[in-house]
């Protein structure tokens, strides 16, 4: 699957003439393989028909191993392996061990969120994405098309994009 | 290209085009450093081999080498280190409170505002390990870890305890978020030094980027994990100075033991943070040219917020007075009255001529638009809050229950070069950071230079 894939780039600088063009083109049954952008612009993930990602969900669920876990090492290390009188307070006493129950609460579902993210992205510090056009980063819109699973052939996406609005068409092989 | 409003003014000037934002960021990062920066970063690295050397002479020697006393056990290394964690604040606050209440102008600030907060957090908790002692124990003494006391715990009733929690989590969040947001930006630069066939570069950036390439997919989930981030951090940036202020206000000691701490020290502590932002990003604006990017209207905003919680800071100290009479507690009524006419007069009045009258000044439009003005005030801001810890702490303490142990406090050299060892950490590794990473936040700026749709 991975051998020889050849894509059709749209070039676009302008993000709302990109939104549009991005409608065009699926209206006309072209599956487009992905739009990089330089910054994120907004209506796109929608125009391009992907479903909200469940991130909330695994921050939510991080966090809330955090708090059993907060809850759990305090009422344990307090209550149970050692207790001892402080101040005259009960050993397993719930409102001081709130603040560290919120504190690690927020820090596993940021740190697991994140790792999610990572993961789920595939990004690592070793890897080369695949560069479809270096100027992606800087000011450019590159609408990708892989032709290998569209039925159209590379000129009629062409006139397509360029029609849409698109500055230039390229191509790109891998 | 930028399309200006007749509404609002426009956040970055001089007419950029989203390309104009990645040159002119990346420049500096791409370019050699200037004399400048290497005076700059000489000085530091002075300052720092001079606190350094203080440090070294207190770990060996022992506490003792500090100014402190069986009455005045807390001084000089828990006021800086209130002081540092609270400039930390204005980071956090600017990038995860104003990105939930979509202050746009917060965008061109946020990066280095976000830096300044982590140097700040570190230079915060060496004062609690130093003080530690054998700080290589430390973890032992801080962290829930078996020992070979039978695992005898840490005890989690105790405030000091939570601050353990509270500073660690801030600061692992507060990294976990500037990173997040310098990933994209990192691979600007890594796209542009394969273009100019820099290899050692690239991989580097590459690297530090995690392989970013921008895809829609990715960027969707990249503002969703921004915008949680973000709702993390607001309650918990809310939470590490509470968690701070509960060091004394769980205490018993007068003129401690007050419920306004917390919502008092949060409000300072966002105060005493802008004036920071405003003292490093004036220097940096200048350094780096980034007058297109951080405007006088920036400047202006800031300087707002800076009389909010400069008032909310006023209101708190006379509030603690009044309560302090209302209440009707004789040993309260010392403390404070003791404050404001005793040996340490110079220090109270100092801090409510620094934080409630020099703030105020900010009303006065031409004074929060002028650079000069903002540059000497911001620093004055902050000389005023480091004398509110010094006031609270010391004059707190030294009067004692007997007035057989009443006492001063002298700070020695040991006390001055720990400090200043922070201060050469902070500016040695902003430096560093403004250097090497790109200062302001390139993918938020292009997103806000077209504001409003071109029509065709």
């Amino acid at each position: 699957m991975e051998s020889n894939k050849n894509f059709v780039l749209g070039v676009f600088d302008d993000e709302d003439i990109l939104l549009q063009a991005v409608t065009k083109v699926r209206d006309r049954g072209i599956k487009i393989h992905e739009v990089y952008s330089p910054f994120p612009v907004h209506g796109l993930d929608e125009a391009l028909g992907y479903k909200r990602t469940r991130l909330p969900i695994a921050a939510f669920v991080f966090g809330m191993t955090g708090t059993a876990l907060a809850l759990i090492m305090q009422i344990w290390m307090m209550g149970y392996d050692w207790p001892m009188i402080i101040g005259g307070k009960n050993f397993a006493a719930l409102p001081p061990f709130i603040p560290v129950i919120f504190e690690l609460t927020v820090l596993l579902s940021a740190l697991g969120m994140v790792a999610t993210f990572l993961i789920v992205s595939d990004m690592k510090p070793y890897k080369w994405p695949q560069q479809f056009d270096l100027r992606s980063t800087d000011d450019k819109h590159i609408l990708a098309i892989d032709l290998a699973i569209n039925k159209l052939t590379k000129d009629d996406i062409g006139a397509l994009l360029k029609d849409s609005g698109a500055q230039e068409v390229n191509d790109k092989n891998f | 290209m930028q399309v200006s409003s007749t509404l609002r003014e426009s956040l970055i000037t001089g007419g950029k085009t989203v390309s104009d934002v990645s040159e002119d960021i990346c420049r500096q990062v791409e370019g050699k450093p200037t004399k400048l920066w290497w005076m700059a970063f000489g000085v530091s690295l002075v300052l720092l081999g001079f606190g350094v050397y203080t440090m070294s002479i207190t770990l060996w020697d022992g506490i003792g080498m500090w100014g402190l006393n069986k009455t005045v056990g807390w001084a000089w290394d828990i006021t800086n280190f209130v002081w540092w964690v609270g400039i930390g604040h204005a980071g956090t606050l600017i990038s995860a409170i104003l990105l939930l209440f979509r202050q746009k102008w917060r965008m061109s600030i946020n990066r280095a505002a976000e830096a300044m907060t982590i140097f700040a957090v570190i230079c915060a908790a060496t004062f609690p390990l130093i003080h530690m002692g054998r700080l290589w124990l430390g973890f032992y003494w801080a962290l829930p870890l078996p020992n070979a006391f039978g695992s005898l715990w840490v005890n989690f009733n105790s405030p000091l305890l939570w601050d353990v929690f509270a500073i660690s989590t801030y600061f692992t969040v507060s990294l976990v978020f500037w990173y997040i947001g310098l990933i994209p930006d990192f691979a600007v630069i890594r796209d542009r030094a394969v273009r100019m066939g820099n290899k050692t570069r690239a991989t580097i950036y590459n690297a530090l980027s995690f392989g970013w390439q921008g895809g829609a997919r990715t960027w969707m989930r990249y503002e969703s994990v921004a915008l949680i981030l973000a709702g993390l951090s607001t309650p918990l940036v809310l939470s590490v100075h509470t968690i701070v202020s509960m060091d004394f206000a769980t205490s018993v000691v007068p003129g401690w033991h007050t419920t306004i701490f917390p919502p008092y020290f949060v409000a300072g502590a966002i105060f005493s943070g802008f004036a920071m932002v405003l003292t490093l990003l004036l220097i940096t604006r200048k350094l780096f040219k980034l007058e297109d990017y951080i405007t006088i209207y920036h400047v202006e905003l800031m300087n707002i917020i800076i009389i909010v919680t400069g008032s909310i800071v006023g209101i708190a100290y006379i509030t603690e007075f009044f309560i302090a009479w209302y209440g009707q507690v004789p040993a309260e009524q010392y403390a404070f009255i003791n404050r404001a006419t005793g040996p340490y007069w110079w220090a109270y009045w100092s801090m409510m001529t620094c934080n409630v009258i020099s703030p105020q000044l900010f009303w006065i439009k031409k004074i929060r638009t002028s650079l000069v003005a903002t540059f000497v005030l911001s620093i004055i801001v902050n000389i005023g809050m480091w004398f509110e810890r010094f006031v609270i702490i010391v004059t707190s303490l030294h009067r004692d229950y007997l007035p057989s142990s009443w006492t001063m406090f002298y700070p020695t050299l040991y006390d001055v070069g720990e400090y200043v060892l922070t201060f050469g950490f902070f500016f040695a590794a902003f430096l560093l950071f403004a250097k090497f990473f790109p200062v302001v936040n390139m993918a938020e700026i292009k997103s806000i230079l077209k504001s409003s749709s071109e029509k065709k």
